[in-house]
């Protein structure tokens, strides 16, 4: 992958050009006339122009997400973010309608390293997401795909009702499923998954990225240390600003003291990051 | 005709009266992320550190920031690298910006902040320093920023240490700020700031535990603005010195409105994190409110 480019100094007004359900969740595309090109775990500050502060003084700050496709289009570059409403942040956002604009500040942070660069013997990649954190994945495994990089692509759910993005964002690529009713794919947690492949006789030719709740990131670095199998972790903190400046998203490492997840990562590789804490 | 924008603090000149707060802003991660381009238009007037200690420090433990309405709570625990890390690694770099240089200090004894005070003095590139004194005392126990005698008593040892301008940053936690800005300004202080956050926390209703990590920490933004209005108004009423005013600026009109109250400085805060160029932004509508008041009262 290329080195991130700068973001464009500040943050600035795109306009919506689609919103969508999806599987429980909200899709929604802002035509970014600026650029540049997100790289695949790169993420964006978002707070819609109206009604932000609108109910309550809150929500108050931007919200961090990923981005999950980014495309050229006319007049920019369209990029789709896959949300959840669980709180007035995102259910603001999952309420906007096209035609509204929403600030946006990024693209932000790091983004996923090539296998070769994960681990020498590396050729594939194995992606792991689990609900809502399948968004960076999704344009990882484009991004893969143009590379001719080997990828494997294993999804887990809570049930179908809590599987947004994935007819939307995993179309046209064969995907391992697990969900925690078993009414997507087998029934289990997505780790369940990829241990079964990790112990498969090729695991050392792959590197495992992974996005997804805390728990199942913990299951992904354990299970890739035990086979001795390098991984990168697109990670998730609370965050007001997502340039440095506030030091609200700390990260613990493992020798003592803090990296910011928004400078430092998101994505972070296995073992750079305390698990089971 | 142009409003000139141009303010003198502490002497020195500075571009417009926009400021940044302590801790608020990053000049260094800011420009890994958006390139020289912040160098180019830099948002603030003159650049204030994050507060830095003689020893290293590594902050506190998640979670450490929680949004609240019109506002949020933060308690970072002032992670820095040390005196010595700050001097060898940073200072380099904030020496580039195109804007003076405050660098906000903090320790818990007078002989220790005695130590960082003398190092910067040495520095040409520092303009100012900042005295964060919220902060204990080691050998009495008292918060040195609650206390004017602790006050006047640290800046009458730090005074001594260097010509440069010394700003008291205020703590709003206090019955009488205005007391403790006297006591700052006999103690010799050149400046004082304020408002620092207030003693704030929220309840994960997720958990029914605090959602600051450490159980409470600073509530900032538009929340705070009409208290840090009266405190700087107070202040302004008690002493001679000039003062910088923060606490929610978010617009022209906020920063107006601190001016009004009686600072010569306004300072960006929590607004930054939300709008990463908002102090240029506020500069730009307190010029404009300069120049629309100018014109409507031309000044003899």
């Amino acid at each position: 992958m290329p080195e991130a480019a700068f973001a464009p100094w500040g943050r600035r007004l795109c306009e919506v050009v689609d919103s969508r359900p999806s599987g429980g969740y909200r899709i929604f595309s802002l035509l970014d006339p600026e650029g540049p090109e997100p790289l695949p775990g790169q993420f964006y500050m978002l707070a819609t122009e109206r009604g932000w502060e609108g109910n309550g003084g809150r929500p108050f700050l931007p919200r961090a997400f990923s981005v999950a496709e980014a495309d050229p289009a006319a007049g920019g570059i369209r990029l789709d973010f896959l949300i959840e409403g669980i709180g007035p942040g995102t259910e603001r956002l999952c309420a906007l309608d096209v035609g509204e604009r929403v600030w946006v500040n990024g693209p932000l942070g790091n983004s996923f390293s090539p296998p070769a660069e994960l681990a020498p013997g590396a050729a594939g990649a194995i992606l792991v997401g689990g609900g809502i954190g399948i968004a960076p994945l999704a344009l990882l495994r484009r991004r893969f795909a143009a590379g001719n990089v080997p990828t494997r692509v294993l999804l887990g759910f809570r049930d179908a009702a809590h599987s947004g993005g994935l007819d939307d964002l995993f179309r046209c690529c064969e995907v391992g499923l697990a969900s925690d009713d078993g009414h997507l794919g087998q029934r289990g947690y997505v780790t369940d998954l990829l241990a079964a492949m990790l112990a498969g006789d090729d695991a050392g030719s792959a590197a495992v990225y992974a996005c997804g709740p805390p728990p199942m990131l913990d299951a992904v670095a354990l299970l890739c240390a035990d086979r001795a199998v390098a991984c990168e972790l697109a990670l998730e903190s609370p965050m007001a600003c997502g340039f440095g400046a506030c030091f609200g998203c700390a990260v613990p490492k493992p020798g003592g003291g803090y990296l910011r997840l928004c400078v430092d990562g998101p994505v972070l590789r296995g073992d750079a990051v305390v698990h089971g804490g | 005709m142009r409003w000139s924008t141009v303010v003198e603090f502490c002497g020195i000149e500075l571009a417009n009266p926009v400021i940044n707060a302590s801790g608020t802003f990053d000049a260094i991660a800011a420009r890994r992320v958006y390139g020289d381009a912040l160098l180019e238009e830099f948002p603030f007037s003159a650049f204030v550190s994050k507060t830095i200690t003689l020893e290293p420090r590594a902050g506190n433990p998640p979670q450490r920031i929680w949004e609240t309405p019109a506002g949020m709570i933060n308690s970072i625990g002032l992670p820095n690298k040390g005196l010595e890390g700050f001097v060898a690694e940073d200072l380099p770099q904030l020496a580039a910006l195109p804007v003076p240089l405050i660098v906000s200090a903090m320790a818990t004894g007078r002989e220790e902040f005695g130590r960082m005070v003398a190092a910067l003095a040495e520095r040409e590139e520092v303009a100012a320093i900042e005295l964060n004194v919220s902060c204990p005392n080691v050998h009495s126990g008292l918060i040195v920023g609650e206390q004017p005698t602790e006050t006047v008593a640290l800046l009458r040892a730090l005074r001594p240490l260097t010509e440069k301008p010394l700003i008291v940053k205020l703590t709003p936690n206090v019955a009488d700020p205005a007391s403790i800005a006297v006591a700052a300004e006999e103690g010799g202080a050149d400046a004082v700031s304020l408002i620092n956050t207030l003693k704030a926390s929220a309840i994960d209703p997720a958990t029914g535990e605090p959602g600051i990590g450490v159980g409470q920490g600073g509530l900032s933004g538009p929340a705070v603005r009409p208290i840090a209005v009266a405190q700087v108004r107070a202040v302004a009423a008690a002493v001679e010195v000039p003062i910088v005013g923060m606490g929610g600026v978010c617009s022209g009109a906020d920063a107006a409105e601190m001016l009004a109250a009686g600072a010569t400085l306004a300072a960006v805060g929590t607004e930054s994190f939300r709008d990463p160029r908002a102090g240029i932004r506020i500069a730009a509508e307190l010029s404009e409110r300069f120049s629309q008041a100018s014109q409507a009262q031309p000044r003899l």
